[in-house]
Formats: C-alpha cells, sequence, structure tokens
C-alpha cells in the first residue's frame, strides 16, 4: 500500500483496540445513501519507476527553447546550493511555525528574509511573503486603503503602465469591497505615467497611487516626482518594483522627498525558478508606521525565559485565526519554501552578486536592442531608459514572427498586442545575465530571417 | 548567529558572478541609465562564502521539528509524508525551466499534466469542473465565495448579502466572506458536534447568499445530517460552500458534490501531500456543480481538437494530432470571476500533487482516509482508555479528534499549551491548539494515514509520560521546553518592542 506502513497484524490490534471488526465501521456515521465504492475515472496506481518514467517524458516533449519572455517572469542562474539547502527534509516537510520554540529555523531565516527585504526596498518592516506579485499588489491596495487616514474614499489610482495581469487580478479581488481602480493612461511618446496625466486628479480624494518601478514596458518610471505628486495629494505611493533590479536601481524608500509608503511585487527573480508560474512569492514592505496593517505573517526577535535570543511570530492580532472577521486580510500561510530558497539564494549572491547579475541582465538586454535595431523592420518603441526589458515594434505581425522564431527554438519575446493593441506589432524582449554572445546572435539571426521571409 | 553576523565586507561567491561584466565594468554598463534613478548605496545583504552560507542555513534547518524528523500530529494540517519522488520529479529541468507564457508548442507535456490533474480532482470530489489556479486554501475560499457571489448577481438577485459559518469553522471562512463583501452570520454547534439546524432553519432567508462548510468539521467529527442542511439553504436560495481542509478523511469514500455541495475548495498540500514548505506554499484548487462552471477562476487546461478557434491546423501543438491543450481564458469563460494569480497558480506544487495522485490511483484512494481514520480512531480509543477526555466521547473520530484537557487544567494547574510544550521535548511536535475555540483546553490530533502503529503508541506513551508528570512535579510542564534551541518565549513582549529586522546597530 504506497505510504502506508500498517501490517495486518498492526491492523488487527487496532480493530481490537476500537473494539470494532473492519475498517469499514469506521464509517458509519456517513449516510448509507451517499457512500461511494470505486471510483472509476481515476487511473490505476503506478510506482516510483514508472512515474518517474512518465514525468521524464512530459518534460522533454517541451523541450527547451532558448527564452526571451519576461514579462513578469525572469530567468536568472541559481546556485545549486539554493535548493538543495532548501529542500531539506526540515525545510520541506516542517510547517507554519506554531510551535516557536521546535521552530527557530524557519522563524530565525525568515526574520533574516525580513531585513534582506528592508534592506533591498529601503523600507522600514517586511512581511513573511504573500503569494504572488498579482495578488501581493491587491492586497497593498486594500492595506493603502486602511492606512490612508486622510482619505474617506476607496479610490486608487492605477497607471496603465502597470502588469496587465497584475491590474486584472487586483480587480479581481478587490472589487467586492467597493474599491474603484482609476485608470492613468501611459504617454505614447515616452511609455511612462506622465505627470500631466496624473494632475487631473489634482485634490481628489484618492487613497494611493501605484507606480510600477521598472514599468510593464521594462521603462523607468520618474518615480521621485510620481511620489510627490502622491504625497502632495494626500494620496499613499504604493510601490511595485522587481527586486533584482532594486540591485541598481533608487530603492522605493527613497523614492521623492519621503520615499514609498508600501513596496510590494514579486520574488520569483530571487532564486525561484520560471516553473511555468509558480510557485512564486510576494513580498510586501512599508514604513514602520503602516505595519499594523500590513497582512501576512511578520516574524519579531525576543527572549526565552533565560534571555536568550529566539523568534516568534508576532502582531497575530491583524490576522484572522485570531480575528477572523476583522482580519486585514484571510492569508493564512505565506510561500515559506520559496522564500527559504530566496533568502539563500540572496545570501549566496550578496550585495556584489546581485549588482552583477542586474548588471549584466541590463547590459545583455542594450547589446540585444543594438543588434535588433539594426535589422530592417525593428524600431525601439519607447526611446527612453530601462533596466532589462525593452518594447520593440516590427513590420509585421507579431505571432507570425514569434511562430517562425519558435520554429528555430526561439521564444523572441511577449506579444503586447492583446494588452495595448494601440502599440501595433509590438514585442516585450527581456535578455537577462544567462544569455550569452552566441545566444544574442541566434536571437537576431532568428528575428532577421522571419523578417525577410 | 544570524547571518549578518557573519558577513565580511568585500567577501562574495565568485563562481556565482555572471560573465557578461566583471566588478570594474558593471558600473560602466549602467552608464545610460540616469544618476537619479539608480542607488547610492549598496543594500544591507550578508557577505559570506557559499560555504558559510550553505553551513548557516543548515544549521537552522535542525532547529526545526518536520515530518521527515518528527511525528507531527497537527490537527487540520494533515501532515504526512510528502514523497521524495513528488519533489524531484516536480524539479525536472525541463519543468523548472517551462516560461509560464511558452507557447502551446512548447507546453503540451506539462498541460497534460494539468489536464488530467483536473480530471482526477473532478472524480474524487464529484464536482463538473475544476480550476486549479487558487494558491492557497485561503485563496480557493475566496474564489469559492466570489462564484456565489457572481452567481446571484448573474441572475440579477442582489439581496442576499450574508454568507453563514458555524462557529466552529477556520478564522479563513469569516474573513474570507468580508473579503467578498459579505456579512458574516454565525451558526451554532449542538452538544454532538453538529450544526444546530433549528438555528439554521431560523438564520436562512432572501439575504442568505450561501453557507460555509467544513465536512467533516473541525470538530473531528461527520455531519450527519449534511443532506438536510443543503436542502435548508438551498431552499433558502443559497448555495453550499464545502471548505476541503478536512477531505483526507472521505477521499473515495463520499464526495462533497454527491452530498449537495455547489462549490469546493481542496489544500493538496494537506490531502495530495504536497509540501507545507514552514508555511506555504499552498495549493486550493476549486471544484464546482454545473450551475457554477461559467464562473470559474482562469486560466484552465483545455482539451481541443482540430476545429478549436485558437489552436488552429497550422499549429505545430495540435498539427498531426487529433487533440492538444490550450489555456482557456476569459474569451472562452466571459463570466468568469477572473485571475487570482500572475500566471497559472502554485504550478510546480501542482506537479507534486499529480505525481502522488498518480503513485495512488484508484485503490489508494480510499486507503488514504481508511487508514488516517483508523489511527485517529485508535489513538482516541487509547488515548481515552489512559485517562484523557475526549470531547466528543461518543462519536467516531475521523482522520482527527479531540481531546480537552480542561479537567487537568483545573485540578493540576497545567494547561494545554504546557502540555504542548513539554511533547516537544519528548520529541513529538504537538497537536493543534486551542482550536476549534468552542472546545476549552483543547488538543486536534491528527495522525495521518502515514503514521505507524508504533510511532503511534511512542506517542500515547508520551501523553501518558507528560500526564505524570503534570500529577507528580507540575512546575517541570508549565516551564517546558527544557530541551529545544530555546526555552519558552516571551510573545509579549516581541508585540510590545518590535524588533523586525537586524540591524549593524544592535
Amino acid at each position: 500500500m504506497p505510504f502506508i506502513p500498517h501490517t495486518e497484524n498492526d491492523v488487527q490490534a487496532m480493530l481490537a483496540a476500537i473494539g470494532i471488526n473492519s475498517i469499514d465501521e469506521l464509517f458509519d456515521e456517513i449516510p448509507g445513501e451517499l457512500r461511494i465504492h470505486d471510483l472509476p475515472e481515476i487511473p490505476a496506481a503506478i510506482n516510483e519507476m514508472e512515474i518517474t518514467r512518465l514525468m521524464y517524458e512530459r518534460a522533454a516533449r517541451d523541450q527547451s527553447p532558448l527564452c526571451f519572455i519576461g514579462a513578469g517572469a525572469y530567468e536568472h542562474h541559481i546556485p545549486a546550493a539554493v535548493w538543495q539547502v532548501a529542500t531539506r527534509g526540515e525545510f520541506y516537510s516542517s510547517y507554519t511555525p506554531y510551535q516557536a520554540e521546535a521552530s527557530q529555523g524557519t522563524l530565525q531565516l525568515i526574520y533574516e528574509y525580513q531585513t534582506m527585504m528592508t534592506g533591498l526596498t529601503g523600507m522600514d518592516v517586511s512581511n513573511a511573503s504573500l503569494y504572488d506579485g498579482a495578488s501581493a499588489l491587491s492586497e497593498a491596495v486594500l492595506m493603502g486603503i486602511r492606512a490612508n487616514r486622510k482619505s474617506r474614499g476607496k479610490r486608487i489610482l492605477m497607471p496603465t503602465s502597470v502588469n496587465p495581469v497584475y491590474r486584472a487580478c487586483t480587480h479581481g479581488i478587490v472589487k467586492n469591497q467597493g474599491v474603484e481602480l482609476i485608470e492613468v493612461p501611459y504617454s505614447r511618446d515616452t511609455g511612462l505615467t506622465a505627470l500631466e496625466a496624473l494632475e487631473r486628479h489634482d485634490g481628489e480624494d484618492i487613497a494611493a497611487l501605484v507606480v510600477q518601478q521598472p514599468n510593464f514596458f521594462g521603462s523607468l518610471e520618474e518615480v521621485d516626482a510620481l511620489t510627490d505628486w502622491a504625497h502632495a495629494n494626500n494620496a499613499l505611493l504604493i510601490a511595485v518594483v522587481n527586486p533584482m533590479a532594486l540591485a541598481v536601481l533608487k530603492p522605493p524608500g527613497q523614492w521623492g522627498g519621503q520615499g514609498a509608503d508600501i513596496a510590494c511585487g514579486d520574488g520569483q527573480p530571487l532564486g525561484a525558478p520560471l516553473s511555468s508560474g509558480g510557485p512564486y512569492y510576494g513580498f510586501m514592505c512599508c514604513k514602520e508606521a503602516h505595519v499594523r496593517q500590513m497582512p501576512g505573517r511578520i516574524v519579531g526577535r525576543t527572549v526565552d525565559a533565560d534571555g536568550r535570543q529566539g523568534f516568534v511570530l508576532t502582531l497575530q492580532a491583524r490576522e484572522q485565526h485570531i480575528r477572523r472577521s476583522k482580519a486585514t486580510s484571510n492569508i493564512c500561510t505565506n510561500q515559506g519554501l520559496v522564500v527559504t530558497a530566496s533568502t539563500i539564494y540572496m545570501a549566496i549572491m550578496g550585495p556584489e552578486g546581485l549588482f552583477r547579475t542586474a548588471a549584466a541582465s541590463h547590459a545583455n538586454t542594450r547589446t540585444l536592442l543594438q543588434r535588433l535595431v539594426s535589422i530592417a523592420g525593428v524600431e525601439r518603441v519607447f526611446a527612453g531608459p530601462f533596466f532589462h526589458e525593452a518594447v520593440l515594434r516590427l513590420n509585421r505581425p507579431v505571432q507570425d514572427v514569434l511562430a517562425a522564431m519558435a520554429d528555430e527554438g526561439v521564444l523572441g519575446g511577449y506579444a503586447l498586442g492583446k494588452d495595448y493593441p494601440e502599440l501595433g506589432e509590438a514585442l516585450l524582449v527581456c535578455a537577462t545575465e544567462t544569455k550569452t554572445e552566441a545566444d544574442l546572435d541566434r536571437y537576431a539571426a532568428a528575428l532577421s530571417r522571419a523578417l525577410s521571409d | 548567529m544570524l547571518i549578518f553576523e557573519h558577513s565580511l565586507e568585500g567577501r562574495h561567491t565568485a563562481s556565482q558572478m555572471p560573465t557578461a561584466v566583471d566588478g570594474q565594468s558593471a558600473a560602466a554598463a549602467l552608464e545610460d541609465i540616469p544618476a537619479g534613478q539608480l542607488r547610492k548605496s549598496k543594500p544591507l545583504l550578508p557577505e559570506v562564502s557559499e560555504l558559510q552560507a550553505v553551513r548557516h542555513y543548515t544549521r537552522l534547518s535542525q532547529r526545526n521539528f518536520s515530518i521527515d524528523t518528527e511525528f507531527y500530529p497537527l490537527g487540520s494540517c494533515t501532515m504526512k509524508y510528502n514523497p521524495r519522488a513528488c519533489n524531484s520529479l516536480a524539479m525536472l529541468p525541463g519543468f523548472l525551466g517551462r516560461h509560464p507564457y511558452a507557447p502551446p508548442r512548447f507546453s503540451q507535456g506539462f498541460m497534460q499534466i494539468l489536464f488530467e490533474l483536473q480530471e482526477m480532482l473532478k472524480a474524487v470530489t464529484g464536482m463538473r469542473g475544476v480550476s486549479l489556479t487558487p494558491m492557497a486554501g485561503a485563496q480557493g475560499e475566496f474564489a469559492g465565495v466570489a462564484m456565489i457571489r457572481a452567481y446571484h448577481e448573474a441572475r440579477g438577485d442582489n439581496t442576499r448579502d450574508e454568507i453563514l459559518v458555524p462557529d466552529a469553522a477556520h478564522g479563513t471562512n469569516p474573513a474570507t466572506a468580508i473579503m467578498c463583501g459579505y456579512k458574516v452570520r454565525e451558526i451554532p454547534t449542538d452538544a454532538e458536534g453538529d450544526v444546530d439546524l433549528e438555528a439554521l432553519r431560523n438564520a436562512v432567508g432572501p439575504q442568505t447568499a450561501g453557507i460555509m462548510l467544513t465536512n467533516p468539521s473541525t470538530l473531528g467529527v461527520f455531519e450527519r445530517r449534511i443532506r438536510e442542511i443543503a436542502s435548508i439553504v438551498h431552499q433558502a436560495g443559497g448555495l453550499l460552500y464545502y471548505d476541503g481542509a478536512n477531505l483526507n478523511a472521505i477521499l473515495g469514500k463520499v464526495r462533497p458534490g454527491d452530498m449537495g455541495f455547489d462549490v469546493i475548495h481542496m489544500n493538496l498540500h494537506k490531502t495530495f501531500s504536497t509540501p507545507h514548505g514552514g508555511g506555504g506554499p499552498g495549493s486550493g484548487a476549486v471544484g464546482v456543480s454545473e450551475r457554477l462552471l461559467p464562473f470559474l477562476p482562469v486560466p484552465i487546461v483545455g482539451k481541443v481538437n482540430k476545429e478549436d478557434r485558437v489552436l488552429t491546423l497550422k499549429d505545430p501543438a495540435i498539427a498531426g494530432q487529433a487533440e492538444a491543450f490550450r489555456w482557456l481564458d476569459e474569451k472562452d469563460l466571459p463570466q468568469s470571476i477572473g485571475r487570482l494569480s500572475g500566471f497559472m497558480g502554485n504550478a510546480g506544487i501542482l506537479l507534486r500533487a499529480y505525481i502522488y495522485m498518480r503513485m495512488l490511483g484508484r485503490q489508494g484512494m480510499p486507503r488514504v482516509a481508511d487508514y488516517a481514520t483508523l489511527n485517529a480512531n485508535y489513538l482516541m480509543a487509547r488515548l481515552t482508555r489512559q485517562g484523557f477526555d475526549a470531547a466528543f466521547p461518543k462519536r467516531r473520530a475521523t482522520h482527527e479528534f479531540i481531546l480537552t484537557l480542561k479537567r487537568q487544567a483545573k485540578t493540576l494547574g497545567v494547561n494545554t499549551m504546557a502540555f504542548a510544550k513539554r511533547l516537544l521535548d519528548k520529541g513529538f511536535h504537538a497537536p493543534t491548539t486551542y482550536f476549534p475555540l468552542l472546545v476549552p483546553e483543547c488538543l486536534l490530533i491528527e495522525p495521518t494515514e502515514t503514521e505507524s502503529k508504533q510511532e503511534l503508541d511512542r506517542f500515547v506513551d508520551a501523553m501518558c509520560e507528560v500526564l505524570r508528570e503534570a500529577e507528580a512535579s507540575p512546575e517541570l510542564v508549565t516551564s517546558a521546553p527544557h530541551s529545544l534551541p530555546v526555552r519558552r518565549l516571551d510573545d509579549v513582549r516581541a508585540a510590545k518592542d518590535l524588533d523586525l529586522t537586524w540591524s549593524a546597530a544592535g
């Protein structure tokens, strides 16, 4: 019996101890007419050798194309030690540290994680993580409404340069609480959220302004001016950031005169493999004044009965298992295992490793763009500074070009037509530090052929 | 020591540095970014060698209790063995390297797995459709209640503003109802642990959007009059939501769909053994009955044939194939409650659940319920014989059961918290304490099917030892733990003098 250790003798002894004759008697409180006795649609059991072969075949079927897609999920090298240590049984098969004394490993690790995330974002405090970047933004929006004492309404300014899936996800999660997400158009010249577009809302009751840096086009927003506008209008500033970019870019805690109020995003670039979109983790940091409005678990350092340092879950009075219907969120777990890996990743890479990884990603994308714009029929759409992603416009239908490149085993980027039809045949490309000169050449050659066919 | 206390300025892991830039050229590579956009000082991250990092986190791991190292009978959490194959096969390079936006031709292997997982989950729950995107039980609950709301709204039935929740429910239930814009009304439990039907009849009405139920309930007993409950709520026009926290108890025995539930979530990290990971990632797939199919969250994996409007004959994913798989999105389900995650939920966790389910197979599913229930009833029988009080002694235990230490707390001055801490000293993770809230001084004990009789016997011995200690020298118990890396921690100080990040200044 897979994963069940009982011998026949064990079963007989246990039934005798209970005082029954068969296991089936244990289910006698279930109304008989509801019982089922077979699951014909479920395939018969296969053993580990057979499932191993099956999974190898399925994985191989998807091949390993050379990937230049970003759009919220980024390929970075992950040191072998990261997941080897993170999947040690003591991390992998433990649970939420309800018994703090028996969970000091996980608790100390989260405390270190919180410290690293505040270091990267320049914010005061961090939680222990949320599900992913998209859902973290929706929690940040709800938190911004709770935390802004100067705003009475539930209106949020949401630029269209923010990741469209993050916006859709946030809409779905907050709409039933009467939150209004007001779109702010981006400038067609720069791809950035223009101050002029915000000024239409001068003096209105706005709970928070969301700013993504780099934005969905890979471009760098004028974060100082946007942050100052928000604060001048009594709105909080919610930063959505790529944590890898923060190794080189100004952290949200230093944006404008007062800094962002909440910073969130997806932690995937810090040690989580692409893995078809998950598991990743959402991170959330904020100013200390707002910590009691923050959702999710938080770890604090304290002392034990002998005065020794130790770690516990703290501020639990915000959470659903205590507050029930008055909790800051229904969120229960964090993404513990991925946070574990990410913390180990940051420790191994250190400030220098992250800095060089971010710089190399930027340099590779710049090199790629230089090669691509020299191809006839390719132009950059926005001229301004970028991190490791940028928008190209092609003189052929993007879908056809991508299909032709895929025939050569190259994933050429993310087609923007569905979310931004006004940009025409636009393509979002990304080249991280994982790409070699030869990879960039291969991309350029494939694109060139696809356009000249 | 904290990792930061191992840090030394200027140390780095050379073998992990990218080759496109070196120490000098990295800064030069950023010249085209305006100075005002750049970071001025390096972030506070440790500067350690790879060995230092590996040793530090390996040592930290050794300060955890886990399923792999200790019996972990944490009620309501289903801490069963996580087969290693589920992890190693989900981490094959082909799966790890797949970008979520890879086109269908590079995704058929992955999508076939998800499709088959959807089908298996439909079969074991008796539901008509499944979406795998919710990233945890609480998000599955959100999706479920949001679908209930979307259903009523689509019918123009806008007066329903209340969700019913039994008083024994998990805290996520009421919190979820609020997030979906509903009011919450609590329904009491009767002395036998069932929902109070009279109170339920009085509570339902034209304001009732639905009820959220866990069955078996959090009290460790099967809700026997579930058909009556379904009938009362349905007659009032409300829908039934099934919280799948305790699905392990009934796998292959009885299905939520047959009980009358309209929408359910499953905790794949419980019933289907994906890792708990120190508190996540969870995975909270949702299932629905016929009438809620249009509202499922997207994306869903669909199986399509050559007539599909999206995957045309030209697409290599389907060329030469009778059928292929593609994502169903908002265009396919225009009434969907939408997206809950950036991509496809916790995709890698879904792979682990699939692998586990294939190894269990048709015969293995009901065995899970059989042996989880046998273990729980055996433990309850042995412990009550040793002088412990069951909260519902006349009922069958399901996959878990509740002891109450109310008597011991009163006569010996040793409460449940102290009892739990002393169990840690004996090498057992404590059961869930003080939940559900309506049973005083309770321990919620869930052994799971993967523990042997011999391990259960050792646990009974440990419980008896603690009880004897509580009688002979209560201070030994009330001051526990004594043998762990730290003794009892000061929670009050942690919340009062907030220390949430390390700084060099201390």
